[in-house]
């Protein structure tokens, strides 16, 4: 799950990870009075939205007063912002973080990931603040440190000093920007973050260590002992139709293509979608109806790759295992005269129970375009749709 | 022989009493494996489906001498499941359990460091040697006993490329599920030396999907040291990259994860890899027609 950066902030302060002094607006007003409050000179105003390269796209201006705050308030609010991860349609910016402002010295990066191979968490850091790691990474991969931690002591305070005199922190601040290191894995390993990534991390001129930006994403199976950060949780910033899944367990993602797809199991859903690719057409959605799918269920996966106007046709590909695919069969047909089908729908069924899967489809009154196989349905749905 | 587990494998059942694990115990009884016991805690003494429970493992290990047990405990519970069975000394704890979360599996594999048991998942379907032993939820009829063995990161997926080996006559020595989470406990590469020491096995189907980088790693080793031939399958070539695909581990991020290059790395180290999940079979039965090993590996 995606958080806000200001609110990203909130953990860290409460964690002891040095953060600049802002408050979040919702409106042109509220910017202002928060602008007033934090009573700096200079202040920055940024837009929030669930991605990066808000900077690059103009959604991060420096107001010198608060005629300027305002002015940058009523320019962002309301703004779409297309940035390298919004997507062509971009973000409409709903809130934004008025943050004082900061005499930077130096920028650098910091990161905490989970690194498969090693099955362990690491802090990464560069001194090459302010851009993308991964561009670093590409470029200049001996500007990259890292330390791998063990779970059992957590991070050490030699590695995070390593780091920090790896990276050339003034050697005045390394114990600043030690502490800030620690604090981080802190709230990073207490809150179930799947990423925490301060980039830039800034030293200013008046010798202080803080994160100008943050950047927080949480595990989403320990939401569930996470009750203070799924209340952080911004409905806005996700797709509707994934919303709605998520509430009938069902695990869809938005496609740009016209072919709706409905599929048991993660591997065969993603591999439905290539298969689709592989003869010319092009998914619509991502979906996973799960192992345990009901008729309830498989109507609610119906509904909601129909509200998608571009599927202009369907493609179920289910391996019943323990599924078994009459109970499929008759939800997909339930399904279809619920929400009164009117693009072509072409179903391949396989496993437990196919015979009297594929009777039921055969009988009953909806136009059902049968395959024999993953192969058969993924051609027979390209050309329908056309 | 096989890899993993046979028709002697004593097997309890992890929180036997929720009703996914009782229905799946009674899958296990009836295709034949050897469920000894079970275990939840509070209800040590009674019995369901004919097998008796224990409140512990250690217990149910004591009474029954298991050496495996598979494990259907919900996810907040799941990490503290297999240290038990870690602690109990089984040789293999198999673990069905889905959405555990990451920071409590870095946890539990820190524990398992030097110790004797083997872990297979979490969010897995298990493992399955044909008329033998079945561990897990997949469905057993689309098995048939035979030569290939079968690893993979995907459930319905496995199903999809057994169901067509069987179709074409072929049989599997051991399928292995080892889950679709980015920390797990058995990885390819354990499986595929399992594999490649075991002499009923002429070949394995290996099936990966985006996200991480083990189907290169495994994909470096089969290059350096296996001596059947591999061919493979990655789903998730059309995903865009930033979404989790269904598994939590299966996620491109930092341009790192792609099918493509998966492909390549698989194709350079020899792996045959099949151009759409529809010819996982075809594609094998390609290759052992080329190695002389089909008439060898077919079973009817």
């Amino acid at each position: 799950m995606n958080i806000h950066e200001y609110q990203g902030k909130e953990i860290l302060r409460k964690y002891g990870v040095a953060v600049p002094n802002g408050k979040v607006a919702f409106t042109v007003e509220e910017a202002v009075e928060a602008a007033k409050e934090l009573g700096t000179q200079v202040c920055v105003v940024k837009a929030q939205i669930h991605a990066g390269g808000r900077g690059k796209a103009g959604g991060v201006k420096v107001a010198k007063n608060l005629d300027e705050v305002r002015t940058y308030a009523n320019e962002i609010l309301g703004k779409t912002l297309v940035t390298h991860q919004t997507g062509p349609e971009g973000k409409e910016v709903k809130r934004l973080l008025i943050e004082e402002g900061c005499d930077i010295k130096k920028e650098y990066y910091i990161g905490l990931v989970l690194d498969r191979a090693t099955s362990r968490v690491v802090l990464m850091a560069s001194e090459e603040g302010g851009t993308e790691i991964e561009e670093v990474a590409e470029k200049t991969p001996e500007k990259i440190f890292k330390e791998e931690i063990d779970p059992v002591v957590g991070l050490s305070a030699y590695q995070a000093r390593r780091i920090a005199f790896n990276i050339n922190i003034p050697k005045e601040l390394v114990g600043q920007a030690v502490k800030f290191m620690m604090s981080l894995y802190t709230a990073y390993i207490e809150k179930d973050c799947s990423i925490a990534e301060i980039n830039p991390l800034v030293v200013t001129g008046d010798g202080k260590v803080m994160a100008l930006d943050a950047k927080l994403n949480f595990d989403s199976n320990a939401l569930y002992r996470q009750k203070d950060v799924l209340e952080y949780r911004d409905l806005e910033e996700e797709d509707a139709k994934e919303i709605e899944a998520s509430k009938y367990d069902l695990s869809y993602i938005s496609l740009e293509g016209n072919i709706g797809c409905m599929v048991n199991g993660a591997g065969l859903a993603m591999s439905t979608m290539d298969i689709i690719k592989h003869y010319g057409g092009d998914p619509a959605n991502f979906l996973d109806v799960g192992g345990g799918a009901t008729a309830e269920k498989v109507t609610e996966a119906f509904k909601i790759i129909l509200s998608d106007q571009n599927v202009k046709g369907i493609f179920v590909n289910i391996f019943g295992g323990i599924m078994k695919c009459d109970v499929i069969a008759t939800g997909v047909v339930e399904a279809a005269k619920q929400v009164g089908l009117k693009v072509p729908l072409v179903v391949r069924l396989e496993g437990t129970n196919v015979d009297l899967g594929k009777k039921i489809l055969a009988e009953s009154d909806i136009e059902i375009v049968a395959a024999e196989s993953m192969a058969d349905g993924a051609q027979k749905i390209v050309s329908l749709v056309g | 022989m096989s890899v993993f587990i046979n028709k002697d494998t004593k097997v309890i059942v992890q929180g036997i009493t929720g009703s996914t694990a009782l229905f799946h115990t009674k899958q296990m009884l009836e295709y034949g494996t050897k469920i000894v016991g079970g275990t939840s805690p509070g209800k040590g003494g009674s019995e369901v489906e004919g097998v008796p429970v224990f409140n512990t493992v250690q217990e149910a290990v004591k009474a029954t001498g298991a050496t495996a047990s598979v494990i259907y405990v919900p996810a907040p519970f799941a990490a503290d499941a297999i240290l038990e069975a870690v602690d109990a000394e089984l040789d293999l704890a198999i673990c069905i359990t889905e959405h555990i979360p990451v920071l409590d599996m870095v946890k539990v594999k820190r524990y398992m460091e030097g110790k004797k048991t083997r872990l297979v998942g979490p969010n897995c379907p298990g493992v399955i040697t044909p008329d033998e032993c079945k561990i897990g939820i997949m469905p057993g009829y689309i098995h048939t006993k035979g030569h290939v063995g079968v690893v993979s990161r995907s459930g319905t997926l496995t199903y999809e490329a057994v169901h067509q080996l069987t179709e074409a006559g072929i049989g599997q020595t051991t399928a292995v599920g080892i889950g679709g989470d980015p920390v797990n406990g058995t990885n390819f590469i354990d499986v595929l030396k399992a594999f490649n020491e075991d002499p009923e096995t002429y070949a394995v189907i290996m099936i990966g999907e985006i996200g991480g980088t083990a189907e290169e790693e495994a994909a470096e080793w089969v290059k350096a040291n296996m001596t059947k031939p591999v061919v493979g399958f990655i789903g998730g070539r059309t995903a865009p990259p930033g979404k989790r695909m269904g598994h939590a581990g299966a996620i491109i991020s930092g341009g790192k994860g792609t099918a493509d290059e998966k492909i390549r790395v698989m194709n350079e180290c020899g792996i045959e890899v099949a151009d759409t999940p529809s010819v996982m079979g075809e594609t094998l039965i390609k290759v052992l027609k080329e190695k002389g090993l089909y008439d060898k590996c077919k079973t009817h």
